[in-house]
């Protein structure tokens, strides 16, 4: 299997639940905590074991340089630089001396070990409280080399959770449409990558055009838009096996496909006459359900995570606005009464909130409103951005942005882009390629 | 001169300059009436006289006079081919969201294809096939652009 990789998880120590440092996420990045990411220690055998195997000449530092990144990016982490750092590796992960790390101003140090164990790869891991000067954490893993990133990934997700409270999102991927050529004809495939833009890959050649991908709940498979014979249809797409089926028997065009929560659904728009209602096709017994039944455009569907509430998108009061419904289509309520238009509502893996996309006087906005439709907020204001998609822990928000192209036809691109819940931390995601439609992954490892 | 001859001639004075003003205004909107694409460029012709293309204005499926007159044209022109059948390509501009963009495409194509069976087209001539936002003949982000993008193509399918 592809994902779930044999990864075994140890825990070394009991974790100790005093812990004095915390990390406030409610605030944003406005004072990242001090960090000192220590290169990970490894022996002489190891390394060069590895080297043959991976090509890396110094796997420890590799990894930890994963994590000082994934640190960085969340926005609320500063890493230290390592110029700084007085104590080795080894020495440090054995007993750091904390005046040493008080000295350059950490808060908290990461100090760990790689060593090379029959054809694997072991990873051990401490997190300790400077200023406390106490371990507050130490695992270890084991796992097959190739794996190394994400070891990276999922040491960055336990401190995260450690420093936060929260479940982190750094072992995790991304799912997005890869675009290139004019834009009057865009060549888009799908393409999937780790959260941090590494070990990209496309998932289809580009003959059709593609849209739309979205992650199961476990991650092993895809449903999206595909333009295979010129027939628009929502498809299946088994990341591991590259086999595809079209979703139903649906005569017409089926767009703005998602999965249910418990992954036994796929939600989506079919559109017939000029009409786009809401229907749900079971993928064991392949019963097709109707959701709405609304002369309007009803489309863009988002479970709630238990599944009981849908959120979608429908101009029937004129214009484009968003409403909630119960899991059967019943109760339809608008929930968007702000000016200008709404679309693309998503649930929060949370539950408490939904994301949305505005246009409002020629401006499109990225926002979130609670489920009754109050507390609306917006998060970043530009030309054209839309199409936002949570964190698995609801915290980070990633969506696509394009920028205007002037008469001439040059200025044109498409990217990804990410923001914290706060509004703070907006970067743009690297890509080899533009790129659209983002989807992000749930944890890999629960 | 009398008094008839000078109202008479002042009525022609006024014509004229309308006329005139009417034709700088519509250069300066640049083929635009309302938010509703009225020039020519990027239509392609079906026959001698028959127009490919109708268009729409923002968020709208409601077809205009002229999108009737146009399509009125090409009923004509199926009647008298009457072995050819058309797909008709429904497409929006870029300020929408994808996915309501895939919704207004189809519904734009099939708002005309329901003009054409109103004059006697069979329906299995016509299918019809949204591109959404996907396919814009004009690249450039300004009105004129997207007044452009936003429209119904027939497209002969054999």
């Amino acid at each position: 299997m592809l994902f779930r990789y044999l990864l075994i998880l140890l825990i070394l120590m009991p974790l100790k639940v005093f812990a004095l440092i915390e990390v406030d996420i409610t605030r944003g990045n406005l004072s990242p905590l001090p960090v000192a990411v220590s290169p990970l220690s490894i022996d002489e055998k190891s390394k060069s074991n590895f080297k043959k195997i991976l090509e890396k000449e110094d796997l420890g530092s590799e990894i930890s340089a994963i994590v000082e990144n994934n640190l960085k990016q969340s926005g609320l982490f500063n890493p230290l630089n390592k110029n700084a750092f007085l104590q080795k590796p080894d020495i440090a992960n054995l007993k750091p001396r904390f005046e040493d790390w008080n000295l350059i101003k950490a808060q908290a140090l990461i100090t760990g070990k790689v060593t090379f164990v029959d054809e694997k790869l072991r990873v051990e891991f401490r997190l300790w409280d400077v200023l406390a000067g106490k371990e507050m954490m130490a695992l270890a893993f084991t796992t097959v080399p190739s794996n190394w990133r994400r070891v990276g990934h999922i040491i960055t997700d336990k401190v995260y959770e450690r420093l936060t409270g929260e479940n982190g999102y750094f072992d995790t991927r991304i799912i997005y449409v890869s675009e290139e050529g004019p834009k009057t004809n865009r060549i888009k495939k799908l393409a999937i990558m780790d959260q941090d833009g590494f070990n990209n890959k496309y998932l289809t050649l580009g003959n059709e055009l593609v849209l739309t991908p979205r992650f199961s709940p476990t991650n092993q498979m895809v449903t999206y838009l595909s333009y295979f014979r010129n027939l628009p249809r929502v498809y299946l797409l088994d990341i591991e096996t590259g086999m595809q089926e079209v979703v139903g028997d649906f005569p017409g065009m089926t767009f703005a496909p998602r999965f249910s929560p418990d992954g036994k659904k796929i939600i989506m728009s079919f559109a017939k006459d000029g009409n786009s209602d809401i229907y749900t096709m079971d993928l064991e017994n392949r019963i097709v359900e109707r959701i709405t039944n609304h002369p309007s455009i009803d489309t863009s569907p988002s479970y709630s995570p238990d599944g009981k509430y849908i959120t979608f998108n429908s101009d029937r009061s004129g214009y484009q606005q968003i409403y909630i419904m119960g899991s059967g289509g019943k109760n339809v309520k608008r929930i968007s009464f702000g000016n200008g238009l709404y679309g693309t509502p998503v649930w929060s893996p949370r539950g408490d909130l939904i994301a949305f996309t505005k246009l409002h006087k020629g401006k499109f906005y990225i926002g979130v409103m609670r489920t009754d439709g109050t507390g609306e907020r917006l998060l970043t204001e530009n030309f054209y951005q839309e199409a936002p998609s949570w964190s698995p822990n609801g915290r980070v928000l990633i969506f696509y942005r394009e920028t205007k192209t002037n008469s001439k036809g040059e200025g044109f691109s498409a990217k990804l882009w990410s923001i914290d819940l706060t509004g703070y931390n907006e970067k743009m995601v690297d890509t080899e390629t533009d790129a659209s439609d983002p989807s992000w992954s749930s944890l890999l490892t629960n | 001169m009398n008094l008839r001859n000078i109202f008479k001639n002042g009525f022609l004075i006024l014509l004229a300059s309308l006329v005139l003003s009417a034709c700088a205004t519509q250069k300066k909107a640049g083929q635009l009436q309302g938010d509703v694409y009225t020039g020519k460029d990027s239509v392609e012709y079906l026959a001698s006289g028959v127009a490919d293309r109708v268009f729409f204005a923002t968020n709208e499926t409601v077809l205009t006079t002229a999108s009737r007159e146009t399509l009125r044209k090409q009923a004509a022109w199926l009647r008298k081919n009457s072995k050819i059948t058309v797909v008709l390509e429904g497409h929006a501009d870029e300020r929408g969201t994808r996915e309501y963009n895939l919704a207004l495409g189809e519904r734009r194509a099939n708002s005309a294809k329901d003009y054409l069976l109103t004059y006697g087209i069979s329906s299995d001539r016509v299918s019809v096939l949204s591109y959404g936002k996907e396919r814009p003949v004009d690249s450039g982000s300004n009105p004129l652009a997207w007044s452009k993008n936003r429209r119904a193509v027939t497209v002969k399918a054999n």
